[in-house]
């Protein structure tokens, strides 16, 4: 049973985690579906599932400490105040500054992006010059990629017409890569801001943050990285990327649903104006007009969400006490012996790049004659749950002539037994629709 | 073993050789319904001939269920009023609405002949809008050739 979980015949190599130990850190993993089957959960990439210690630490803030943040002069109003504050100061020494102020709590990858969108059109409009530095308009430019999520697509796209700035994209090769030969055309003098995704949540590819980032200096424009698919997975440092901005989600690495991440270059975020305006936002408020507080608070309008933000933490103190290298390396084994297995299979096509270098764990695939639906029904019905579709990256399956995908994203919990139950279970799909 | 009950034989069949597949000439209205979640495509023609449907033609793509709901779908509306395959449609929503409730799909039987098949999907949430495409397409087909033909008859057609 280990041997299977930890190394089965033919894997490359013994697995960094000790999956079994893991796995018992999750309730949800000991409950079956579909009438009595093992879960086999490979769909991190969509929602990761949850540690006990990410639940006590929530369950712990409401038994004892809940109250509204940065208000209030009683205790629970203290210790709620410093238990957020702390998560905040836990998730910054995790991207690897000192300076806490850089971190904004928002709701989401999503929102957080948004945030930002929103804030350098509001720039154009501002009434305080401070504000108006990196105002987007006519004649400005936008860049963004074909790998994007739609999250960190649809907002720029926004942007553009509020603005009137225009959008442009680095495209991609057919071996799943960002296309980075025209780069010193697409980024240039009119470029205002890169917005870049780090790991491709479709291919799963892996993007040269240097290069963009150099090119995006060259011209004065800013960088913002989605970490969505990357701050999960691997060891975050936001002095050594050089971006401006760095957005994720709680709820994909291991955290509470309904808490993300913006952190920003000081300075950058400094002298932005605000999206969501409302409490905790202000400095000075009169019926005539109102003044804003610095970063973070400015951009952190309304009762902020303490108990998410303490869960976050307690997924941060989770992963790194895995270790962060272990949890990339063990993934990494992982998509080896996925790739492998997978593209031993007649009839398989991974998307993607076809090897682990540059790539994280995201594997996407088609079977040749049935529709991803139809794949994600049939290995549902055998415990095993992935995500099919466009994955909300419409443009990247459009880009390599599919419909849609199959696929199966890798966490702390997987084993290569969950590899050996995917693959079997596609060979199952292909034998019930009597194709391969 | 819950497989058999979403994929009866009679759906696959409908999957594997579609019935009434191709965009034909001439039409009175066409429609491109699109499924946001999933990506699943359908453009569907409707011919008119008087109150009723001479013939459905589509084109799409999308899993098993979606491609074989509208090829069952031809077979039922084809040459019927307009307003006996609009009952029939929403007789198909009852039947998407049941969540494999038994009872639901005998009452239905005779209304939907094959199209009684896809029962086991309304146990699957994520598969029913597989499965209601092609109906809505057809609605709102329907509701715009008779509005071409009748232009002051308000159809509450969407711009999908």
């Amino acid at each position: 049973m280990t041997a299977t979980v930890s190394r089965p015949e033919g894997a490359q190599e013994a697995l960094p985690l000790d999956v079994e130990a893991i796995r018992a850190d999750f309730p949800i993993l000991s409950r079956t579906v579909r009438g009595g089957k093992r879960l086999v959960y490979l769909d991190s990439g969509a929602t990761a599932q949850k540690p006990r210690q990410v639940l006590d630490a929530e369950r712990a803030f409401y038994e004892q400490h809940n109250a509204a943040v940065h208000r209030g002069a009683h205790q629970l109003a203290e210790e709620a105040t410093d238990r957020y504050e702390e998560a905040r100061r836990t998730v910054a020494r995790f991207l690897g500054t000192d300076d806490e102020r850089e971190v904004v709590f928002t709701r989401s990858t999503t929102e957080g992006i948004n945030l930002v969108a929103y804030a350098l059109s509001n720039a154009g409009t501002a009434k305080e010059a401070a504000f108006r530095r990196y105002a987007v308009g006519q004649g400005d430019e936008i860049v963004v990629t074909e790998m994007e999520h739609h999250a960190n697509l649809v907002p720029w796209q926004q942007l553009c017409e509020r603005t009137g700035a225009t959008l442009r994209w680095l495209g991609l090769t057919d071996d799943g890569r960002l296309d980075l030969s025209d780069l010193g055309t697409v980024v240039n003098e009119r470029t205002r801001l890169v917005a870049v995704t780090q790991q491709s949540n479709l291919l799963g590819t892996i993007n040269p943050m240097g290069p963009i980032v150099a090119r995006a200096r060259e011209v004065g424009a800013l960088v913002l990285v989605d970490g969505a698919q990357s701050v999960p997975h691997q060891r975050a440092d936001v002095a050594a990327m050089g971006a401006d901005f760095l957005v994720f989600s709680g709820h994909k690495m291991l955290g509470p649903s309904g808490i993300g991440v913006l952190w920003g270059r000081y300075e950058v975020l400094d002298a932005l104006p605000p999206f969501l305006t409302g409490g905790s936002m202000i400095e000075v408020v009169r019926m005539e007009g109102s003044t804003f507080a610095a970063p973070p608070q400015r951009f952190e309008a309304g009762v902020p969400m303490a108990a998410q933000a303490v869960g976050l933490a307690a997924a941060v103190d989770y992963l790194e006490r895995l270790g962060m290298r272990e949890v990339e390396a063990h993934e990494k084994a992982l998509t080896a012996y996925a790739l492998e297995r997978l593209s031993a299979v007649p009839g398989v096509a991974v998307i993607g790049p076809p090897d682990t270098v540059a790539r994280g764990g995201a594997v996407s695939f088609t079977v040749e004659g049935i529709h991803p639906h139809d794949v994600g029904q049939v290995l549902d019905d055998l415990g095993i749950a992935v995500r099919v579709g466009h994955h909300c990256a419409w443009p990247v399956v459009r880009r390599y002539g599919v419909p849609a995908t199959t696929r199966a994203t890798f966490y702390v919990h997987n084993g290569y037994d969950d590899v050996d139950a995917l693959v079997e279970g596609v060979r199952h799909a292909q034998k019930f629709f009597g194709v391969g | 073993m819950q497989l058999e009950s979403m994929y009866q034989e009679i759906i696959l069949d409908h999957y594997r050789n579609p019935h009434g597949r191709g965009l034909r000439e001439p039409f009175d209205a066409e429609v491109h319904h699109v499924n946001p979640t999933c990506g699943d495509e359908v453009t569907l023609r409707v011919r008119l001939d008087g109150g009723s449907i001479a013939d459905v033609s589509y084109e799409g793509m999308g899993c098993s269920i979606s491609q074989a709901s509208v090829s069952a779908m031809h077979d039922l509306v084809v040459g019927r009023t307009v307003t006996e395959a609009l009952a029939t449609g929403e007789d198909f929503m009852t039947l998407m609405q049941s969540k494999g409730d038994p009872a639901v799909a005998d009452k239905l039987e005779d209304s939907l002949e094959d199209a009684v098949a896809f029962a086991g999907v309304s146990k699957y949430p994520a598969r029913v809008k597989c499965a209601l495409m092609s109906w809505m397409a057809l609605k709102d087909a329907s509701a715009r050739a008779l509005s071409a033909a009748h232009p002051t008859t308000p159809t509450g057609g969407n711009d999908s």
